[in-house]
């Protein structure tokens, strides 16, 4: 808001609370508890490309000051408590990404995140679907995409499963995407990720909104493979006017299966030279002794959504302060 | 040689591509939630003027370029090179046509230019942003027109043409502004 006046400052306080008012009335409507869960963690996130800020915490009773990381999303607090009992939740507050500045990004931005029992992947898609309505205010148009529909529908890549670099770099030079460097020629998966960035986001949601699901299962994070296709996971994102939105599993169940994923990130990490970050072992002993009930969560970025609706090119416009102002 | 990761990327920072000395124009982050980040990079070939697009994979380095843009004193033209001073050092500098081309109409000896050195050497020159020339030549008639409602072609003596009002004659000087290629007054 610093690029405003003051009395839109004002106005756009008003709004941006009301939106947090219609998002908490959303979920109490629907009998979801609201969850504070802490922000800082003696265990980080291991996924490679996201990058925890990290302080000193003095402990009365130790010597040294013990390191402690800011959460980049309640994920793991959230299924502790889901492992719990605690049924139905939501968070909706601060989340911290180290690096991430841009007019699509904040390093420190508000999340909403939820998870919802019994849910399948499509029945927490049309929750996601109806609470953007809600909040855009619109019967908007409605696209459901699979990730494999999306390269044929986009980038007329018949089988984004299938296909190999040389398509994928082919399909770039077809839409004229500026030269990429530092790609290694046959690396297939970035070579994919790229279509989807420079060709295919671009123009999803751009009259409505646009779901794509079923991702390629090495992009599986803490979703579920699919049943019927081991090259699918149960993840979806949510696109409108061109920006991600919401990104939503399918949850994983069984504590085996997120030690293995935790270990394959952190392998990774030790691949780009990232240092080791220690795992969430609460977590899994949580996972362990009772498995996280069948559900659905996903997570929503409340900065993009607020300037969607208020049509604000970049989300600080919408924040009271930015990184930048502080 | 100096260098520059991705993270460092940011407006107006100068590096090499293909060995041509290139200034960032924007530099926006590709940042999916769940995958590798990318800067696009929108950039001025400094030589060449062109403006290109390209997109990094976050974390790949670039050469820092050695550019420096200088306050120098144009003094001569030879005939084959632009003759620049450092009024200070009493350093001098030639460079030849391609760096003065779009601009040399606009330059008069002893004038301060804005020049850009690539390790060492100019590249580009950046004329003020007003210059008094003399009108060598222009339709003489028409006289009493002064409301300004019409123009005419005047030729300088650098040999820039501009628009001039009716009542600007032969032998004046005018401020001409170089950046849009105007006239803006009479010079006292």
């Amino acid at each position: 808001m610093t690029v405003s006046s003051d009395v839109s400052v004002a106005e756009t306080l008003k709004k941006r609370s009301q939106l947090l008012k219609t998002l908490r009335a959303f979920f109490y409507a629907r009998s979801v508890t609201e969850v504070e869960t802490p922000i800082l963690s003696s265990a980080a996130v291991p996924d490679v490309h996201l990058h925890s800020l990290s302080t000193q915490v003095r402990i009365p009773g130790e010597a040294e000051k013990q390191s402690f990381y800011l959460h980049t999303s309640p994920e793991y607090p959230m299924k502790r408590l889901l492992c719990n009992g605690s049924g139905d939740i939501f968070y909706l507050g601060k989340v911290f990404r180290d690096g991430d500045l841009s007019p699509r990004h904040q390093v420190e931005f508000t999340m909403l995140e939820w998870y919802r029992l019994g849910f399948s992947m499509f029945d927490l898609i049309d929750e996601v679907i109806g609470l953007l309505q809600t909040v855009l205010n619109k019967q908007c148009k409605v696209e459901r995409l699979s990730y494999r529909e999306a390269f044929q529908a986009y980038a007329d890549i018949e089988d984004i499963f299938t296909a190999t670099a040389a398509e994928c770099r082919a399909c770039l030079a077809r839409f004229k995407v500026p030269e990429v460097l530092g790609v290694e020629e046959d690396d297939k998966a970035l070579w994919e990720q790229l279509v989807l960035t420079e060709v295919i986001e671009s123009r999803l949601g751009r009259d409505g909104i646009t779901v794509l699901y079923h991702y390629p299962a090495r992009e599986a994070a803490l979703a579920q493979i699919c049943v019927e296709d081991s090259m699918q996971a149960e993840r979806f994102e949510v696109f409108v006017n061109g920006m991600e939105l919401a990104n939503g599993y399918h949850e994983l169940a069984d504590s085996e299966t997120y030690q293995y994923r935790f270990e394959a990130s952190l392998q990774q990490r030790a691949e780009c030279g990232l240092p080791a970050v220690p795992l969430d072992k609460r977590l899994l002993q949580a996972l362990a002794q009772t498995p996280l009930p069948d559900c659905s969560g996903v997570a929503l970025g409340v900065d993009r959504l607020f300037a969607l609706q208020q049509g604000l090119g970049d989300i600080r416009q919408g924040m009271a302060f930015g990184l930048r102002d502080v | 040689m100096a260098s520059y990761s991705t993270n460092e990327f940011k407006g107006g920072l100068k590096f090499l591509m293909d060995g041509q000395p290139c200034s960032i124009i924007e530099n926006t982050i590709v940042q999916p939630g769940k995958g590798q980040a990318f800067n696009r990079v929108k950039y001025r070939n400094l030589v060449t003027g062109r403006v290109l697009e390209k997109t990094f994979k976050s974390g790949e380095k670039v050469e820092a370029a050695d550019v420096i843009d200088t306050e120098l004193q144009y003094l001569y033209n030879d005939g084959e090179h632009w003759h620049f001073m450092d009024p200070e050092s009493f350093d001098q500098y030639q460079t030849e046509e391609a760096a003065v081309a779009d601009v040399s109409k606009w330059l008069t000896e002893q004038d301060m230019c804005t020049v850009t050195l690539f390790n060492g050497q100019p590249i580009s020159v950046t004329p003020p942003k007003q210059v008094t020339l003399e009108v060598v030549e222009t339709d003489p008639g028409l006289k009493g027109d002064t409301a300004g409602t019409g123009g005419k072609p005047a030729t300088l003596n650098t040999g820039a043409v501009v628009q001039v009002p009716l009542f600007v004659q032969i032998g004046e000087k005018v401020i001409v502004n170089t950046e849009k290629g105007e006239y803006v007054s009479r010079a006292k």
